[in-house]
């Protein structure tokens, strides 16, 4: 995975609260058999119109913020489904790091997985940031991994928390399951440990149960 | 021993490795359900770094999301090229791996959540994942179990293990007998109503008190399966009687001395009685009527006696102006009575609400009536192929039809609308499905979340009924 350690790009404001998953990537969209292209189809029931016509009313059509890789939204950002297809989109249309007051659990986690920064501010820092937004074009921020921060071209500086594994993740660019596979031989005691629990009747033998099976 | 409760009993239980640097522990899966929609690229990705899967006797996979609903569009060619490529991947990597697959057409084909229960492959005390954020309903049976995405699927193929961060805890407890008419979806909604539709977020949620007690298997999987509609990823209920009873005979579920012993070992599985949780939210099933949503959330809920919100009544400005861009997308006024909401179309089904007891109770109150004139569509749709023979062989099915509803073939259909099963823009459903989300059961349609019976006695009046009042005789 592309390790993240600094980035600086335009801010693009999304200023609503909830924004699930299904309205980043609708349905009929998940049955794509690739990880690829979903940002044409990012947030797509609100950015097109019928026949695909760009809706000029929604924040990714406003020429001014063409080109943004930051994207500023608003508290529990990615409730609902699990759709990783989401964050895939989100990155493929080019954002790096999104500024929120918090995350839903599962897309949180989901965004790791591809190099995305879902860093978490403060309610009063995200209320700032979308005047910042707000009032200057083609407004930048530079957030920086290392140093857990997001600052802006005068003089703004705000810490941001995340937890160090998470970090280390993304810094690094880390394979999770190569780091995993690193404790096979853990996970080959675990199975023979609890082979005989309650948890683990794996060996259920199907051929004495209904012929349907 | 400090005391535990029954999420970290679980947890402990399933400690691969920990470091103690506080880095996120590795924990085993004990059962893995896979589906057509989030599987494929985990596939390829395992297929493309040379991995195989670890335990394909520990991973069961069912096509569920796209499937038609229609029998006889299963035994002719898929329409739908993309959903039949996606059915081909399905099958192919099945095959490859030597995974478990119900296809569209086995008897015991169904969707993920609702066959995992039926069949007994979700048993208590387990580690169940899916990439679907719907497994928090196979807690039910005191089982942690959680949605998770295609890279973590991926990673659960090749390791048959999670690497997972402690949750905190939260205890939602409903106290209380369950009167007449609410159900365990009422009790649900109501609980996401009361915390929010983020207020579970970081936590695993326990379910106690006495109407989840009295409770049935069917009801308790409503209640867990829309846990993740709070924000809580998981959500569970200590195994009791209720649970094994259930069990017991169930295909994949241990027999005779073996499931003895089972429950011997599942009767560990409760919370301390002075363990300790983070949070701990208290209702009380007298102050619960009939939910029914107004919003583009779970969480935009009411009682079917109140009326449409007015957005000026929220304290929050955030709030304000999602309840304002609610009710344009809903196309409704504020302080409308809930029940003057006129529905076009019915669904009964998903996996929150398409169990042999919800179709009971809903055939229950439509016997002998039939569904208002203004009703374009009414659909009844059951979890699993197994429900629908068990609901057939009760005759319910007959119920269903005579009363002018379509009786169709198992699959997540119109809660998620991924095959022909689509709300028409601007339309208006009452469903027993769990979001409401804008475009979630076809774009710009409005979707209002209602348990079974309060579904069925809207496609009899037309528009929303307090079903305690209107049919009290027919409803449970």
């Amino acid at each position: 995975m592309q390790p993240f350690i600094k980035h600086s790009g335009m801010v693009m404001p999304l200023d609503r609260v909830n924004v699930d998953t299904d309205q980043m990537v609708p349905k009929q969209f998940l049955k794509a058999l690739t990880r690829e292209g979903f940002g044409r189809i990012l947030f797509y029931d609100w950015r097109y119109l019928a026949g695909e016509k760009s809706n000029p009313e929604f924040v990714l059509n406003f020429p001014r913020y063409r080109g943004a890789s930051v994207l500023l939204t608003r508290a529990n950002f990615g409730c609902g489904s699990s759709r990783e297809h989401a964050p895939w989109g989100v990155k493929d249309y080019g954002f790096r790091v999104i500024l929120s007051p918090s995350y839903a659990d599962i897309f949180y986690n989901n965004c790791f997985k591809n190099g995305i920064l879902p860093a978490t501010l403060t309610e009063a820092e995200i209320d700032e940031l979308f005047k910042r937004t707000e009032k200057e074009e083609g407004y930048s921020l530079t957030v920086d991994l290392p140093n857990q921060t997001v600052s802006d071209p005068h003089g703004l500086v705000y810490k941001f928390e995340i937890a160090p594994s998470r970090k280390e993740v993304l810094l690094k660019g880390l394979d999770d399951i190569g780091t995993s596979l690193q404790q096979a031989a853990k996970i080959d005691a675990y199975e023979k440990a609890h082979a005989a629990t309650a948890t683990m009747y794996e060996t259920v033998d199907v051929k004495n149960y209904p012929s349907a099976l | 021993m400090a005391p535990k409760t029954l999420y970290e009993k679980i947890w402990d239980n399933h400690v691969v490795h920990e470091s103690r640097d506080g880095k996120p522990a590795l924990i085993y899966i004990d059962r893995h359900l896979i589906h057509e929609g989030t599987s494929p690229q985990a596939f390829a990705g395992l297929k493309a770094e040379g991995r195989t899967v670890r335990r394909p006797d520990l991973t069961f996979a069912v096509m569920d999301h796209s499937v038609p609903t229609v029998s006889k569009e299963r035994l002719l060619p898929i329409v739908d090229i993309d959903a039949r490529l996606q059915f081909e991947a399905l099958e192919k990597n099945c095959r490859e791996s030597g995974v478990r697959l119900f296809d569209m057409n086995s008897a015991n084909q169904g969707i993920v959540h609702i066959i995992g229960p039926e069949l007994g492959i979700t048993q208590p005390g387990q580690t169940i994942v899916c990439g679907d954020s719907h497994t928090s309903t196979h807690g039910a049976f005191g089982t942690l179990a959680f949605g998770i995405g295609t890279s973590e699927v991926e990673h659960v193929l090749a390791t048959q293990c999670l690497s997972q961060s402690r949750s905190k805890t939260m205890n939602i407890v409903v106290n209380g007998k369950r009167p007449k008419g609410v159900t365990a979806k009422d009790i649900v909604l109501a609980i996401i109503g009361k915390i929010g539709i983020s207020g579970g977020n970081g936590h695993v949620a326990e379910y106690s008190g006495e109407a989840i007690r009295g409770l049935s298997m069917d009801g308790r999987m409503t209640v867990c399966n829309m846990t993740i509609e709070g924000g809580a990823r998981a959500g569970m209920v200590a195994p009791d009687d209720t649970t094994y009873a259930y069990l017991e005979g169930r295909p994949f579920v241990p027999r005779g001395k073996a499931f003895q012993e089972a429950v011997e070992l599942w009767k560990m599985l409760t919370t301390d009685a002075d363990a300790k949780f983070d949070t701990t939210v208290e209702l009380h099933t007298k102050d619960i009527a009939p939910q029914v949503t107004w919003g583009t959330n779970p969480g935009m809920v009411s009682g079917v006696t109140s009326r449409v919100p007015d957005p000026g009544s929220f304290s929050d400005l955030n709030d304000q102006k999602a309840t304002e861009r609610a009710l344009i997308y809903m196309g409704l006024k504020a302080g409308t009575p809930i029940v003057d909401i006129p529905i076009d179309r019915v669904f009964i089904g998903s996996c929150t609400n398409s169990r042999i007891d919800d179709l009971r109770a809903a055939a229950h109150l439509v016997a002998g009536k039939h569904v208002a004139r203004s009703i374009k569509q009414a659909l009844v749709v059951p979890g699993s192929r197994g429900i629908k023979n068990q609901a057939e062989k009760e005759g319910l099915d007959k119920i269903f039809t005579e009363a002018g509803f379509e009786w169709r073939d198992a699959g997540c259909s119109m809660c998620i609308g991924m095959n022909d099963d689509v709300l028409p823009p601007h339309e208006r459903s009452a469903s027993t499905s769990n979001r409401n989300f804008e475009g979630r059961q076809g774009r710009d349609s409005r979707t209002h979340l209602v348990s079974p019976v309060m579904a069925a006695a809207a496609a009899i009046a037309g528009h929303f009924v307090d079903v305690r009042e209107f049919d009290v005789a027919n409803v449970e």
